[in-house]
Parts: structure tokens; C-alpha cells; sequence
């Protein structure tokens, strides 16, 4: 991993950016990481376009501001894609995950990004492993496989105290939380 | 002590409140709050913590039910931002006048007008005279350890005055990051317990507080207040020396960083100074000689300290978060160049305003600034001596 990762994440209102970003950055706090996830505030509407943001280091991080050039961009909802531009400012050997049906390579030719792109269907998957669209979680899975950040089984050990502290009050939603984990693992795909 | 884990601000500092478990606190949820009371009111309800949690109906009343409460000779706390802390703003006053030893935390946020509930300075600087003790953060540990130090500030027998522990908001406030926690009885016992030497309740020693001081008067209690205020930075540095031998932590009345054979500085409050931190690591790397001082205590100002601090830097930039409509540049380039005027220097002093409403300050931003403080160096030649930063036109 680099000395220092920049993740940028695009979703929608509801859809969970932010707790994503959060999770990713208290699991690698665990494992020892130096840490920041933040959100990009705007008012807050069900359905409006956010951002959130992620630091991950092996070194204090002393910048307190947006990310302009982000390593990683994570986009939650395609549809965003035709609005605003998901990649600007991703750095030319970044990497763009997008939550789509769509094979990765004709996501590419849409993004125009010459960099490395993957896609995963993470609605569908947390539809029958949760039987709602969440896409966040299966995408933090995806996020944690591109960036090679842990094995599968050292982010399933890290991630599953954050769900026990996260779902303290729902527990029912963890295994159904975890099984989408493993299989944006597997499912991830690069062009 | 290797206790690192990941908090917001917010959860940071409603944890250091847990810690330190004060007698009472008054809140009131104003838009925007703070998720500090929110968290706190949580750990209340739950029996983490078996504080008096007084719930008030205005952000007036939240100050004026800690005031009432430490009168009484409780350790007394509320906590807020923006809009919240102008609506105190009576009585914050009338808390630093009785010599009650409040302590709240502030999210700094933007005051409405129009509405924003975003970073900058000018909520707290409008309490800047108000001769309460004001501490600033860069980031969720400083505003943490600043929170764990503030009890024994108050409440020393010198002192006597209430602190304001600073954070910026959302920008602090609502992001996590890593932060060293320091064992819960650790805390109790560095903060101890609170023995007011006078209070209300104490029937045996009555005494009245806050009643009728004419020209007769007024003026010597004002005079044994500016007292208090002078042996402040003494306390301020005594209390952060026994948390560093803590904690290994160490702060001071302001951070240097690379300032030893700087001829260009910046001043700066708050989580810029950090953002502030990597732009000068990158030009130093180009031969620019900078440095940057960061303020810990603004008020009462160690403005000696500062002078002697910069010696030798030919061009000052001072960052302000906040405006004071003077035509005379922010609050803390009035501050700077006050001290500056003492010595007789020949250094430059700009004003950089920035960052207003939570405007983005980045990396390459401060980077441009630094740049165009340099060339000042280089020429002499100053275009425009107070600067709003990445405003348009």
C-alpha cells in the first residue's frame, strides 16, 4: 500500500457514503493505520449527490482539508456518472470502482478514464444478502480488494467489531453485512 | 500509554467530559449545536456518568444554569457553537465577571447570517475581550487534551476564570481520525476533584455574588480580574507540563514548527495549521525558509513570547478564520502587529483572511500564499498588505 492512500467516495443521500468511509477508517485504525474519514456536508437530502472522503497512512496526517486528488474513487450510484464527473482529479494511475451491472471494460469506455476501473453489482448483492439496496457495505469490500489494503480474512476479523459496535442495536444485520463483504471480494471485477 | 482509537471530535470530546465527569452540565440542542452534548446526554442516560444534566430551554439559559450551578460550588459545563454561543452571550460575560470556572468546549462554526453552519472563527471571536480563557485545537487530540487540562486552568487558585477548549467545526468536529485516550482514572486523578474555596451553598461562610458594583468598586474587581488574566500563560504552561510527563504529549502557549531559521512565517489557528504543516514540509523542500507558529492560547495573548518566537523572519503572514469589519485586517493580525510594534522590527506583517464559511483551504492553496510571502521576502514590495484568500471577485 502507499505511504498515503486518498479515497474519494460519490454516492447518494441514504445510500451510505459517509458510514462506509467511517467503517473503512475505524478498521484500519484497528490494524494500526493512521486514519481520517470525513464527509463533505451539504444540506442534507435523501437522494442529492454527497461525497465522503478517506485518509489512510502509516504516518500522522496532519492535512485538514478535501481531497483534490484522490488514488481511489468509489461511485455508489451510477447515475450520478451522467452529472457530475466522478473522476476529475483522480490521478491518471488511480483506480475508479463503480457500483454497476455493467461489465468493467464498457464502464470504462462511459468514464473515459484511462486508469484502472472495476465494477461490482452491489446492489444486487445486498439485495439477496440483506433484501434492501445497501450499496455501501459490498463496496467497502470492494474498496479493501482493489487496494490489496488486507487479506479477505483479516478485514472480515477487523470489520466485524465494527458491525458489533455499529449494530449493537440491530445484531440481526450483521451476518447478512458480512456475507456481502466476502462476496465483493469475490465479485469485484476489472475490464 | 498506546489507547489509539478513532473518534470525530465530537466523540472525542464528549469522551473527555465523560472522563472528567463534571457536576453539572446545561444544554440546550440550538441549530447548529453540537454533537458533544448529544453524545454526553447519551452517556447520562445510559449511568456512564452520574453528572446532573440539566436540560434548558435557550442557549441564554444553558450558560446561566453553569453559571448558577458553579455559583453554588459545582464544576460546571455546557458546550456549543456559532449562533449558540451569540445567544450566550450575556451571560458568558457575567461567568468570567464572578470568577466561576466554567469550562465549555466551542465548535467553531460561521454565524448565521446568511445561514451557514460551516468552519471559521467568528463565533468565538466575538467573546475575544470577554476575558474568558480561550484554547485552540488542530485537530480531535489537541482539542482532547486541551479539554483534560482545562478544569485544573479554571480552577486554580490564581486564576479563577472560565475556558473555551476550541475545535473547528465539522472539518474536527464531524471527522474521525486516531486519538491517544488517556485511561479513564488517569484523568480523574490529573483533573481531581473540585473543592471551590468560595460558593454559595457554603452556609457557614455566606457570601453574595454578583450584586450592585458602582464607580465605587467596579473598577478594582475589574483590576483583580486583569490580574488573574496576567498569570494565566504561568498556569497554562505549568498544567501542560504535568500532562506531558503524563502522556508524553507536550503544548505550550503555541506550536513552532520549523520556525528556528524561518524568513518566512505563518500564524495560524486551528486545523489549517496542520493543512499549513505539509505545505512547508513541500517548500522547504524547494530552499523556502519556512516556518509556522500556531496558536494554543489567544486569550489572555502571550504576545511577548510570540515577538521572541519570530525573531529573524523577515515576512509575516497571519492567517484570521474571521473578519473584524475594521478595514484593519483580522482579529489576530490586530493582535500580531500590536506585538510587532513593541520591538520596532522591520519584518513585513500581511494579513491572510481565509477559510470563511468553511471555504476550502488546501495543501496548494497555502502553498501559493507561502509563495507570494516569499517574494515580499525577495522584494520588499507589498501590493496589498490584507488578503482575502480565495474569494471571488
Amino acid at each position: 500500500m502507499a505511504q498515503l492512500l486518498e479515497i474519494r467516495w460519490h454516492g447518494r443521500g441514504g445510500q451510505g457514503s459517509k458510514t462506509a468511509s467511517i467503517l473503512l477508517g475505524k478498521a484500519c485504525s484497528e490494524a494500526g493505520k493512521f486514519i481520517q474519514a470525513f464527509p463533505e456536508y451539504g444540506p442534507e437530502r435523501m437522494g442529492a449527490p454527497v461525497i465522503a472522503y478517506n485518509r489512510i497512512s502509516d504516518q500522522q496526517v496532519s492535512v485538514h482539508c478535501q481531497i483534490e486528488e484522490p488514488d481511489l474513487v468509489v461511485v455508489l450510484d451510477p447515475t450520478l456518472i451522467a452529472t457530475i464527473d466522478v473522476a476529475e482529479g483522480l490521478k491518471a494511475d488511480g483506480k475508479i470502482i463503480v457500483n454497476t451491472e455493467m461489465p468493467a471494460s464498457k464502464m470504462k469506455e462511459k468514464l473515459g478514464y484511462a486508469g484502472e476501473v472495476y465494477t461490482l453489482d452491489a446492489n444486487g448483492i445486498s439485495e439477496q444478502e440483506l433484501g434492501k439496496a445497501f450499496p455501501n457495505t459490498p463496496m467497502l469490500g470492494a474498496v479493501v480488494k482493489v487496494t490489496n489494503m488486507f487479506s479477505m480474512e483479516e478485514f472480515m476479523e477487523l470489520i466485524k467489531k465494527e458491525f458489533a459496535a455499529k449494530f449493537a442495536h440491530k445484531p440481526e444485520v450483521i451476518a447478512g453485512n458480512l456475507q456481502c463483504i466476502k462476496r465483493s471480494f469475490e465479485e469485484v471485477k476489472s475490464e | 500509554m498506546g489507547n489509539r482509537i478513532a473518534l470525530t471530535g465530537n466523540e472525542a470530546v464528549a469522551l473527555g467530559m465523560k472522563q472528567i465527569a463534571p457536576d453539572v452540565v446545561a444544554a440546550y440542542p440550538i441549530t447548529p449545536q453540537t454533537e458533544v452534548v448529544q453524545i454526553f446526554s447519551q452517556y447520562v442516560a445510559d449511568g456512564d456518568v452520574d453528572t446532573e444534566f440539566v436540560t434548558v430551554e435557550s442557549e441564554h439559559s444553558a450558560m446561566s444554569a453553569a453559571l448558577g450551578a458553579s455559583a453554588a460550588g459545582a464544576r460546571a459545563m455546557t458546550a456549543t457553537s456559532s449562533n449558540g454561543l451569540e445567544l450566550m452571550f450575556e451571560v458568558v460575560n457575567i461567568t468570567a465577571s464572578l470568577r466561576l470556572p466554567i469550562v465549555m468546549p466551542i465548535v467553531n462554526r460561521a454565524i448565521t447570517g446568511p445561514i451557514n453552519i460551516h468552519c471559521d472563527h467568528s463565533d468565538v471571536m466575538t467573546i475575544r475581550d470577554s476575558s474568558w480563557i480561550l484554547l485552540f485545537g488542530e485537530n480531535a487530540q489537541e482539542a482532547y487534551d486541551n479539554l483534560l487540562m482545562a478544569n485544573r486552568i479554571a480552577e486554580h487558585s490564581d486564576i479563577l476564570l472560565p475556558v473555551a477548549v476550541n475545535m473547528d467545526g465539522f472539518i474536527i468536529s464531524h471527522a474521525v481520525e486516531n486519538i491517544e485516550i488517556v485511561e479513564d482514572e488517569v484523568v480523574k486523578e490529573f483533573v481531581g476533584d473540585y473543592y471551590p474555596e468560595k460558593y454559595l451553598l457554603d452556609a457557614a461562610n455566606p457570601i453574595t455574588m454578583g450584586p450592585v458594583d458602582l464607580q465605587d468598586y467596579l473598577f478594582e474587581h475589574k483590576r483583580q480580574q486583569i490580574e488573574a488574566i496576567k498569570k494565566v500563560s504561568g498556569v497554562v504552561r505549568q498544567v501542560s507540563q504535568e500532562f506531558a510527563e503524563l502522556t508524553g504529549r507536550h503544548y505550550d502557549l503555541f506550536e513552532e514548527y520549523r520556525l528556528d531559521d524561518a524568513e518566512v512565517a505563518l500564524i495560524a489557528i486551528g486545523s489549517t495549521a496542520g493543512t499549513a504543516k505539509a505545505a512547508i514540509d513541500n517548500l522547504r523542500e524547494q530552499g523556502i525558509k519556512v516556518g509556522l507558529l500556531k496558536i494554543r492560547l489567544y486569550r489572555p495573548f502571550p504576545a511577548k513570547e510570540i515577538v521572541e518566537a519570530l525573531k529573524g523572519v523577515k515576512t509575516i503572514g497571519v492567517m484570521d478564520r474571521a473578519e473584524s469589519y475594521s478595514n484593519t485586517g483580522g482579529p489576530l493580525y490586530a493582535d500580531i502587529r500590536a506585538a510587532m510594534y513593541d520591538v520596532g522590527g522591520t519584518a513585513q506583517v500581511m494579513n491572510i483572511v481565509y477559510g470563511i464559511g468553511g471555504r476550502d483551504m488546501t495543501v496548494r492553496d497555502l502553498e501559493n500564499l507561502i509563495t507570494q510571502l516569499q517574494k515580499v521576502t525577495e522584494t520588499g514590495e507589498i501590493e496589498e498588505r490584507i488578503i482575502h484568500y480565495g474569494v471571488r471577485d
